[in-house]
């Protein structure tokens, strides 16, 4: 897609290189007319394919020439700088989302690949596009080797979904310390005593659980492992947490519809996905308890208060835990997804694009964000972000990119 | 008049490229022999390049785990141990229940269309056998998913462990919960999409069957099933097997259906119901985030390189059971 962009960026060079080229061929038009000379007989042979791959080539010139300034013509909104981005596939539908927005508004188009995390890592890395997206926040080390600035630009939360006949959604109670022995296989049945002492009020079968998780590597399984880590030191020692641990227990489906799927087909399944492939398309969720001890709903409130419960100040670039954070109303599996845009672009023009892009998301997409079931970064947040666009992102002279 | 509009013959000698219209049959000719040899070269440099990059992508595993890689059972990404003995073993494992299923069912099918089918018949099952080859793999995957897991974990697993469970050490395969997605499902599936490229080769290899022997047999008074046992399939016998080799090598690399249906586990099991993982569909599940100079994707990248090497292996005994038949 990089090749695509950077002939959008550059067309008006073609143009200029036909245009000069342009005069030294014959009109078209001459060359229909000699058409005619072939029935005059002194016209040699050669002559006169020579001259119809001539008027082809021409006319295929002219059509391009013609393309391209038609282009021209319909983007040339003269200052539209066309950016990409690539990663995570979790912030897709809002990046994309915000893309279209923002194409409206000030003309300039956001092509966003949704490749996963690691190939979001990897391109950017390589500067293979103007910013990076991972769910996973980058180590400090990488990012200094990488000259990265990473920022988070939403949030997202892990819910818990069952297959239990007769369990309505929310109805059912479980905590960490639960959830992690049930992924440890240590728990197999739903009437186990640590699940009916949470439930005294829900009639729970004897029907072996059938932990899914996600087969892929995704920064979902990166949160929720976090959290059993945070929660369960045997869960740590025997899993702990990453983009994809070797799972004790149960079975591996690929992708938040895989899980959906896997748990749907098998009564006694229970599964972790991303609120938002829960909301839209209503699973049969979970209470987890918090730190406080309390159960709590997964519902757009209780995340919201669990970001505004992380600590941001001591955060080292910006990736602040949202795992397991206090309060009474908090979800305890709450995490941002990040943006990784390079400190030394060559593109300084796509990379402004990039932060005005983002600036105006802050700004403006909470909305679409929160109507697609993320939730908005808090204000305080957003405007560290923007400190820390103009004080680390600079151009080949030393010179911030945005000013 | 016409003359007129026309430029002087210098003129277009001048403003006009070599063209092959012009340049005489041996020029034309050579450049058709280079631009042949440059296809010929392209499949050599290709596959050269695939096999260069991927020993040298994993070569860092080895150098960390050393030929453990290959006798280790344990597969964690967070303390960064590698070793691809699940995946060997679900690999052959469901390509050898793939075989196992496919094969008899490949020689009925070919055997019908060759010998017993009506005329009338032999067409519109041909064809419907070419189109189950041209199904892609992701919708098997998907129909394996959605439509036969339920069905195996709520019918057949249970049938089966009922029967076959209480037999001693044949039992230990099939006990366990019946999860519906596993080692069992994922051979069965790809044991659906093997059989039509078996069965085309065997349709073929039959038809190749000398008349003259079958009638001889008849003759002498054979029964079909005779002619069948007795005469086609010891004609075409080492064609056969490079058939079956043939798709045995599909099933050994075959991706996005295993992904589906093999349950992704790390584990190895004795029992065929509980979940694993194929060389294939462990890159396909990874590889996205596989972070870059990770060990996992050096990890990844060794577990193609083996994949390339066990493909090539079935592939060259195929080769050589059918040049054999050939000499």
């Amino acid at each position: 897609m990089t090749i695509v962009t950077s002939s959008y960026r550059y067309c008006h060079v073609t143009v200029m290189a036909l245009d000069e080229s342009a005069p030294r061929r014959r009109p078209a038009c001459e060359v229909v007319g000699a058409l005619p000379n072939r029935n005059g007989g002194d016209g040699a042979q050669p002559q006169w394919g020579t001259t119809m791959l001539d008027a082809y080539a021409q006319m295929r010139r002219t059509t391009l020439a013609l393309a391209a300034l038609g282009f021209i013509a319909s983007t040339g909104a003269a200052l539209a700088v066309d950016f990409t981005g690539a990663g995570a596939s979790f912030p897709a539908p809002v990046y994309t989302a915000w893309g279209a927005d923002y194409k409206a508004k000030a003309g300039s188009a956001l092509n966003y690949q949704s490749i996963g995390s690691g190939g979001g890592q990897k391109q950017i890395l390589a500067r293979t596009v103007d910013f990076g997206a991972s769910d996973a926040p980058m180590e400090t080390k990488q990012l200094t080797d990488g000259k990265l600035l990473q920022f988070p630009t939403v949030i997202g939360s892990v819910v818990m979904i069952v297959n239990l006949e007769g369990v309505k959604p929310n109805e059912l109670k479980l905590d960490g310390a639960t959830l992690a022995d049930i992924y440890l296989g240590k728990i197999a049945k739903w009437n186990d005593p640590a699940i009916v002492k949470l439930n005294p009020d829900v009639k729970l079968p004897d029907l072996a659980i059938q932990p899914v998780y996600r087969s892929d590597g995704s920064g979902t399984t990166y949160v929720y492992t976090s959290y059993l880590s945070e929660i369960s030191a045997d869960w740590k020692a025997k899993a702990g947490a990453s983009t994809s641990v070797s799972w004790p227990a149960g079975n591996g489906a690929k992708g938040n519809d895989g899980v959906a799927g896997a748990v749907k087909n098998a009564k006694g399944a229970i599964g972790y996905v991303e609120y938002v492939y829960a909301a839209s398309n209503g699973l049969t969720t979970t209470k987890l308890a918090n730190k406080a001890g309390k159960f709590v709903e997964p519902t757009v409130a209780s995340f919201q208060a669990a970001a505004a419960n992380a600590d941001w100040k001591n955060a080292k670039d910006f990736a602040a835990s949202m795992i397991d954070t206090a309060g009474d109303a908090t979800w305890p599996i709450v995490s941002a997804t990040f943006i990784l845009l390079p400190k030394d672009p060559k593109d300084t023009a796509a990379s402004l694009e990039v932060m005005k892009f983002f600036d105006w998301a802050y700004k403006d997409g909470g909305a679409v964000a929160e109507k697609l079931h993320y939730i908005p970064l808090p204000t305080a947040v957003q405007d560290e972000v923007r400190k820390a666009w103009k004080a680390e992102i600079k151009d080949a002279s030393g010179a911030p990119v945005l000013k | 008049m016409t003359d007129q509009t026309l430029s002087s013959p210098s003129d277009f000698a001048a403003s006009t490229p070599p063209s092959i219209f012009r340049g005489g049959k041996q020029a034309a000719d050579a450049t058709f022999r280079w631009a042949l040899f440059a296809c010929g070269a392209l499949v050599l440099v290709v596959l050269g390049a695939i096999l260069i990059q991927l020993f040298f992508g994993g070569l860092p595993i080895l150098v960390a785990e050393g030929l453990d890689f290959f006798t280790s059972s344990d597969w964690n990404p967070v303390t960064e141990r590698y070793g691809a003995v699940v995946m060997l073993y679900g690999t052959l494992v469901t390509a050898v229940i793939a075989v196992v299923i496919g094969v008899p069912v490949s020689f009925g099918i070919a055997f019908f269309l060759t010998e017993v089918a009506p005329i009338p018949v032999r067409r519109p099952i041909g064809t419907a056998i070419q189109l189950l080859a041209a199904v892609p793999s992701i919708i098997f995957g998907m129909w394996g998913f959605f439509v036969v897991a339920p069905l195996m974990a709520e019918w057949v697993e249970p049938a089966i462990a009922a029967v076959l469970g209480p037999i001693p050490l044949i039992g230990i395969l099939f006990s366990g919960p019946p999860l519906g997605t596993g080692i069992l499902t994922a051979g069965l599936i790809l044991a659906l999409m093997i059989v039509p490229f078996m069965s085309a080769m065997f349709v073929e290899i039959i038809e190749s069957v000398p008349g003259v022997l079958k009638e001889a047999a008849y003759g002498v008074g054979s029964t079909t099933a005779e002619v069948f046992r007795h005469v086609s399939v010891p004609y075409g016998r080492t064609a056969l097997v490079g058939g079956i080799m043939l798709g045995l090598g599909r099933a050994l690399g075959e991706t996005m259906a295993v992904t589906f249906v093999i349950g992704n586990a790390n584990r190895i099991k004795a029992s065929l119901f509980a979940p694993g993982a194929s060389i294939a569909s462990t890159i396909a599940n990874e590889f996205p985030e596989a972070g870059p100079g990770s060990l996992k994707l050096n990890a990844l990248l060794e577990l193609g390189f083996t994949l390339f090497v066990i493909s090539f292996l079935v592939l060259a005994l195929a080769r050589w059971l059918v040049k054999s038949r050939l000499d």
